[in-house]
């Protein structure tokens, strides 16, 4: 009797400091994952940033297409309307929040191309050098997109395999969503022999 | 199910194949002008480049590395400079002021490549003015060790008094420290097994506590200091190492 108690106990015990211990892990990878998550949010709001100032350079250009524009302004305003809160990184609001994202990454693309057209705009230094921070931003949101991402493998793994799932379901760690490739980035070139 | 799976292998070996070019390790012992093509600067030039980098770097803790590699295919100038700068660990821990000015003549293109602690002091869109009206003008008529020299010498002005050395003065302090802790936790080690007797569940293993007393010599430790003043030249010393520095994007570059 007294021996079964004491293997009670003794499971019990190793129990909980198995359920403390990939408790406080997980609590530790989901901050890393908040970490690099703000990390990406202030890289979207540096770009959000840099655009009036695009858009007003470009503007001083005679007769600049007035469209081109005006999808460059909708796209940031979706795209910063649109904020995900760190608590709530599901799959789905990571995708919908890429999605934002990449229409004014597309937006801009499109002024960027239209840009060549216009001399007068090319040869502005104020300009050149929105033009290389802008791209200097596209660096960085990449990057901090890569990171952000390999922290949530890191979570998601802990949150998946066995022994912790356990604990991750009783406590509420949910699985998080990563960032996909562009379609640009995920059509593979085409070959022609 | 055949064609999905060939597929997916060719896509593999595909990637495989892309990514088949790495970035070069770490240099042994470590050096902040890294050639590794060979015959575009004299090994005059490169000293005369390497002890102006040294020097600074023991004067701001700022790191400038200069490389030099024949391609970055197939990476892009800006993936290969940063990888390269995070694997090195170019800058100071927790300061991240490290910048690699990555050259790759084959590719006719030169980056600036930027710390996340450097990012205040030489934005975008400075390193692209110093890369497009400093670097590449010299670059185009075949001035080589001037453009890279013009180069390093315009970021070491704008990065000027953004950091300073950190001087150990009381060296001997910091490494006491550690070894202090490590034979307290031995002696309790010691004391609690033999209070134990031997007899309880625990067995006392003394070395437990030796793998967290691994020291690596990688730090802000720049070993040489070039006596008082700048610019001496004369110091002779060698670089200390790199300081594991982070790199998050930043940066701009051009090509000629």
């Amino acid at each position: 009797m007294k021996r079964t108690t004491l293997i009670i106990v003794v499971v019990l015990a190793l129990f909980s400091v198995y359920g403390c211990s990939s408790y406080n892990g997980l609590v530790q990878k989901d901050e890393t994952v908040n970490g690099s998550w703000s990390k990406v949010q202030t890289q979207y709001q540096r770009r959000a940033d840099l655009i009036p100032n695009l858009v007003n350079t470009v503007k001083g250009a005679a007769d600049f297409e007035k469209e081109t524009l005006t999808q460059v302004i909708q796209a940031r305003a979706s795209a910063t309307a649109m904020n995900l809160d760190a608590s709530d990184l599901t799959p789905e609001n990571i995708q919908k929040f890429q999605a934002a994202q990449d229409q004014l990454s597309g937006a801009l693309s499109r002024l960027l191309v239209s840009v060549e057209r216009y001399p007068e705009l090319k040869a502005n230094q104020n300009f050149l050098e929105l033009q290389a921070q802008l791209e200097g931003t596209e660096n960085r949101i990449s990057v901090a997109r890569n990171d952000f991402n390999d922290t949530v493998k890191d979570y998601n793994q802990a949150v998946r395999v066995f022994p912790a799932a356990v604990f991750a379901g009783l406590f509420g760690f949910d699985q998080k969503g990563y960032f996909e490739g562009t379609e640009a980035a995920q059509t593979a070139p085409a070959v022609a022999f | 199910m055949l064609k999905k799976t060939l597929l997916f292998i060719s896509l593999i070996t595909l990637t495989f194949s892309v990514f088949g070019q790495d970035i070069p390790p770490r240099p042994n012992p470590p050096k902040l002008v890294n050639d590794l093509v060979g015959n575009l600067l004299s090994a005059q030039q490169i000293n005369a480049l390497e002890q102006k980098l040294v020097n600074y770097n023991d004067t701001t803790s700022t790191q400038i590395v200069v490389v030099i590699v024949n391609s970055v295919e197939p990476y892009d100038m800006n993936t290969y400079a940063l990888e390269l700068g995070r694997k090195w660990g170019v800058g100071q821990k927790g300061k991240n002021n490290g910048i690699v000015l990555l050259w790759a003549p084959g590719d006719r293109k030169v980056y600036i490549a930027t710390g996340y602690g450097m990012e205040g002091v030489l934005p975008d869109a400075y390193a692209k003015r110093i890369v497009d009206q400093v670097i590449i003008p010299r670059f185009k008529e075949i001035q080589y060790y001037e453009g890279l020299d013009a180069g390093v010498t315009a970021i070491m002005k704008y990065a000027s008094g953004e950091y300073k050395a950190e001087p150990r003065s009381n060296g001997g302090e910091d490494s006491i420290i550690p070894i202090l802790v490590f034979f307290i936790i031995i002696f309790v080690f010691i004391y609690v097994s033999r209070k134990g007797g031997g007899g309880g569940g625990f067995n006392s293993r003394g070395g437990g506590g030796l793998p967290y007393s691994t020291y690596t010599g990688w730090g802000r430790s720049s070993g040489n200091w070039g006596g008082g003043g700048f610019g001496g030249g004369s110091s002779g010393g060698g670089f200390g190492g790199f300081g594991g520095g982070s790199f998050g994007g930043g940066g701009a570059g051009g090509s000629y």
